[in-house]
């Protein structure tokens, strides 16, 4: 078995309590990606139930705005449950069930995954149990109740700093209590071998799709795609497909809060360094004794100290670039893509909206551009009424 | 024979764990040195994490109060190069991967050396994953200590053949802290084990009670106890040697009788 190493990053860096597991999980997942009637079932899933394929849209509005390149929207916000997360975890839960497992568990930061999750546990008859930062709970309180309606149990995780990296804790140790019944349905390319491989393979119909679609509609490749990145699931499945077309410049949007010269970011490439955590090596926001640092952004989806293996891969290869997108920044683009396009997407795809407003007028008018709209803003809009300085609840 | 052998020379050993820093590092020190008159046979020091997502909200809580309190890892070392002055205790480290990789490998060993540190057990370094590690320790003098799970059925054979100073075996399922009853086969792993090594094996998680202590003692060569030593110190804090004393007499004795 390869130990899924991306250069230097990824490993298998767990408790050899779960060493068996993650073997065992990996042989499993190797047949079932090439199993005709699972991938007929998921494939089924996938149209039938998520409503796949997502649409290419043309922002026409937003384009002629800015004045620059073409941009086209890859609309995984209309994707059932909301969010590109649906991708990921039927591909995980529907694996789950054929592996004999009666039960999984996930973390969520946002609630994104923890929804799709609790979504997709429902459908495929498995039980669900949820963990989500405390503050997260605080903030998406919506996504919480949905959860529980999914039939989903939701444990609210008060260790650490309350967000999603303690969400990440708590799920692996309820999976070291609990391997045999259970899979742990990780949200992001990230954690050990194989969890940033079968993710990002899930996730690649975004970009299988995108580029099918774009050759369509405009008979030639993108000149740029943009996604955000907290663990970066999203924009893996936006690069993946992309990654042979050396022309198509890939640019991945990671939160820098209220700025990287501050303490409150969560810009891992910008400001992170190389580490050993939540069982992968890859770039971390940490202090200089390696302990992992409290991280901030306006969005609980990119409010992760870290950054999946492939990503940090791509970024020493100079194969994608990454850049720091403000809190204020972010809220801009939210405001404006509202405006502008009437859609009101998720403040973490709103980082790449954010930088694809600096970068379009730079490009010229015949080039186009993709940004993964990786979700829906509902779950948003009470916070940044509040950021905006208006008390609304959800 | 090296300290780690020497500590299992003299039947079985007992072996106790505090977090460096918990609450202060004079109190480690301290502490370290009581465990060491009551008769515990090795001393594992952990150098606590941010993020230790193998223990229990006990040793969890023991991390977060030495890292509020301000310990480093630059300090810890101090403390051990001190203790050493003072003791030929055989102790190693207790502490997650990123620490040691954050640090410099070499950096990291080198100090240790210095420190008179003998060992170093590292949970969220599986075997696969061990050589970056291993390769750099060893030059050291630093062994790494390699955990068995019970879960690792083939694996512990090809963990076994490998390991060096003694095996950490992991009583349960799950994270430190403790239980009250364990239901793992331990008879069958230690079987396995001793089928391919002499290398001692000792097995923690979860016991806290003399019965407990004595019981496993009887099938393993050693018996590792965490939690339940790093609880007196969360009730006693600065004032903790009295109770330490008290509770690491009891469990040697009861391993001592097996």
């Amino acid at each position: 078995m390869s130990n899924g190493r991306f250069g230097i990053h990824g490993g298998q860096y767990i408790p050899e309590t779960l060493m068996n597991e993650v073997i065992h999980l990996e042989e499993q997942y190797e047949h079932y990606k090439n199993d005709p009637e699972f991938n007929r079932e998921l494939d089924d899933l996938l149209k039938n139930y998520a409503g796949r394929p997502s649409l290419l849209y043309y922002a026409e509005k937003m384009t002629k705005d800015l004045g620059g390149a073409k941009i086209y929207l890859k609309r995984e916000d209309l994707n059932h449950t909301g969010s590109h997360k649906i991708n990921n975890v039927l591909g995980q839960v529907l694996l789950a069930k054929k592996m004999g497992k009666t039960r999984v568990i996930a973390e969520t930061g946002a609630g994104q995954h923890g929804v799709a999750c609790a979504t997709a546990a429902a459908l495929l008859g498995l039980e669900c149990e949820i963990f989500m930062g405390k503050e997260d709970t605080d903030r998406q309180a919506l996504n919480v109740y949905r959860m529980r309606l999914l039939g989903a149990k939701v444990h609210p995780v008060t260790t650490g700093t309350q967000t999603l990296k303690d969400a990440v804790n708590e799920a692996m140790r309820e999976w070291t209590n609990r391997v045999s019944d259970t899979l742990y349905v990780l949200g992001s390319v990230m954690g050990p071998h194989p969890f940033p491989t079968i993710v990002r393979d899930f996730q690649s119909v975004i970009s299988r799709e995108a580029r099918e679609q774009i050759l369509e509609k405009e008979g030639k490749l993108p000149a740029a795609v943009l996604a955000c990145v907290g663990g970066g699931s999203n924009a893996m499945g936006m690069f993946y497909n992309f990654i042979p077309d050396k022309e198509v410049k890939l640019i991945g949007c990671e939160a820098a809060g209220k700025g990287v010269d501050t303490q409150l970011h969560a810009a891992t490439i910008a400001k992170g360094s190389l580490g050993v955590f939540h069982g992968m090596k890859s770039y971390f926001c940490q202090d200089k004794y390696g302990q992992i640092a409290p991280v901030y952004s306006i969005s609980a989806g990119l409010d992760y100290p870290g950054i999946g293996p492939e990503h940090a891969y791509l970024h020493d290869t100079g194969r994608a670039e990454y850049v720091p997108i403000t809190d204020e920044e972010a809220v801009q683009a939210f405001e404006y893509l509202a405006r502008t396009e009437g859609i009101i997407c998720a403040i973490e795809s709103a980082h790449a909206v954010a930088y694809a407003r600096k970068l379009a007028p730079t490009m010229p008018k015949d080039e186009c551009m993709i940004i993964c709209l990786s979700g829906r803003g509902d779950k948003d809009v009470a916070a940044i009424a509040r950021y905006r300085g208006e008390n609304i609840t959800d | 024979m090296s300290r780690i052998e020497k500590a299992f020379a003299n039947g079985k050993a007992f072996i106790a764990f505090l977090t460096a820093g918990d609450p202060d590092l004079d109190s480690t020190k301290r502490y370290v040195r009581e465990m060491e008159k009551a008769g515990a046979d090795l001393i594992e020091i952990g150098i606590p994490f941010s993020d230790p997502i193998a223990e229990g909200p006990v040793i969890q809580e023991a991390d977060l109060r030495a890292l509020t309190g301000g310990v480093t890892t630059d300090q810890i070392f101090d403390m051990a190069a001190q203790l050493r002055q003072e003791t030929d205790m055989p102790i190693v480290f207790m502490t997650y991967l990123n620490p040691v990789f954050h640090y410099g490998y070499d950096a990291f060993f080198a100090r240790c050396k210095e420190a008179g540190i003998d060992g170093i057990i590292i949970p969220d370094l599986p075997y696969e994953e061990k050589n970056e590690v291993d390769s750099v320790s060893s030059g050291y003098g630093v062994t790494l200590i390699s955990m068995i799970a019970p879960t690792s059925q083939a694996r512990i054979e090809q963990i076994a053949k490998e390991a060096k100073g003694f095996i950490y075996v992991v009583s349960s399922m799950g994270v430190t802290g403790t239980r009250t009853e364990i239901k793992t086969d331990l008879d069958g792993m230690l079987a396995q084990i001793k089928a391919v090594t002499d290398v001692p094996a000792a097995v923690g998680f979860g016991i806290h009670t003399p019965r407990q202590a004595a019981d496993i003692a009887k099938k393993a060569d050693g018996v590792i106890v965490g939690s339940a030593v790093v609880k007196l110190i969360a009730q006693y804090g600065k004032h903790a040697e009295q109770q330490i004393y008290t509770y690491v007499r009891m469990m040697k004795e009861a391993v001592s009788k097996a």
